[in-house]
């Protein structure tokens, strides 16, 4: 009669299981796969655009679905000075992506205003929206929202997935 | 045909009403005593001058002149390929003139743009609406007395808006003041 239980390395089993834990699983399930939200307000959307082509090519990171539907997208890339009138109408987008989203400031004018020290101009995407990665530039180069991305990517496989603290409503 | 006759013949049409046309570099101005005869000046230089596009209107604000506004309606013909520059003064107390978008149609636009920046109201245009600032918007942001930084507003669920934080940058320009070069420490010559 077997008795004795198996104790110690077992090939057949540990060569087709991966332990980890459900947070480390879930995360890098979502940070290879960042669908972008483009919102490409001016000329910075251009250097998205080449992120987006083959050159750059953003897909090496799982990012190359931009998505023209917030309620499939991921993570909001504001590519562009922020207008006043075009201010409410970004906040209604990222209201509307679902959780978990993320947002990218793309550029000086998305971060901070810019050259557009102006009556018309939002100082900053961070004024209405929390912002994930700011990205200097006037406009960047698509290195840089590559690196923006690998940063965000960094960013989500820390964060919590199970016993997130209730945000207060 | 140049420019030159042709604003003799809208001299000549007009009389009192069109002054004599001014030269500089080149380009013909006559300058419209009454602004609220603008439409007529107007059809006459499309259909029988052959003005057939406007190229342009736009408003200047003579702050601290009186009047304060001048029009400036910039024509052009594609068949005799002349220039002719119109301009036209009104009153702040008044800030209205007629439309010319009866005239030509372009001008619909740059009417709006100037009722959003400036605050000048056209008479009988078929849709006075701001064009560039938002519907309900409380000021006129090219007048020279409107700060560069802006004024706070506040419309829910339309928009808002905050000054920007100038701090003294080169871009600050103030009625009367000091202009570009003397701001801009820049561009000044170190030995002077």
């Amino acid at each position: 009669m077997q008795t004795s239980t198996e104790v110690g390395y077992n090939s057949k089993i540990e060569g087709e299981v991966i332990v980890t834990r459900v947070d480390a699983a879930l995360n890098w399930a979502r940070k290879n796969s960042i669908w972008p939200m483009p919102m490409g307000l001016a000329c910075c959307a251009i250097e998205l655009m080449a992120a987006g082509a083959s050159r750059f090519d953003i897909s090496r990171f799982g990012s190359e679905v931009m998505r023209f539907s917030p309620r499939q997208s991921d993570v909001m890339i504001v590519a562009g000075t922020v207008t006043y009138k075009m201010a409410l109408a970004v906040r209604r987008i990222y209201d509307q992506m679902p959780e978990p989203k993320w947002v990218i400031a793309m550029g000086a004018c998305a971060s901070t205003g810019g050259m557009y020290r102006s009556y018309a101009v939002l100082q900053g995407v961070d004024n209405i929206i929390p912002v994930d990665v700011y990205v200097a530039g006037c406009p960047p180069r698509p290195e840089a929202l590559l690196d923006a991305l690998i940063k965000l990517q960094n960013k989500i496989a820390k964060e919590p997935v199970l016993n997130v603290p209730q945000q207060a409503a | 045909m140049t420019a030159l006759e042709l604003a003799q013949k809208l001299q000549a049409q007009f009389g009192e009403l069109v002054s004599a046309p001014k030269e500089f570099r080149g380009e013909i101005s006559v300058q419209i005593s009454d602004a609220e005869k603008i439409t007529a000046v107007c059809a006459f230089a499309k259909k029988e001058l052959g003005f057939d596009y406007l190229v342009d209107v736009s408003s200047v604000d003579n702050y601290g002149d009186d009047p304060r506004w001048t029009l400036v309606y910039e024509l052009y013909g594609m068949a005799h390929r002349c220039h002719l520059r119109l301009k036209t003064d009104v009153s702040e107390e008044k800030s209205e003139l007629p439309t010319i978008s009866q005239v030509w149609r372009t001008a619909d636009w740059h009417e709006r743009e100037i009722y959003d920046m400036m605050g000048i109201r056209f008479r009988g245009h078929p849709d006075l609406r701001r064009i560039l600032m938002w519907e309900g918007y409380p000021y006129f942001p090219l007048r020279k007395d409107f700060p560069l930084a802006g004024k706070p507003s506040e419309m829910p669920d339309v928009a808002f808006s905050k000054p920007a934080p100038l701090e003294g940058g080169p871009f600050v320009t103030v009625a009367g003041g000091k202009d570009s070069m003397a701001r801009e420490p820049r561009v000044q010559n170190p030995e002077s």
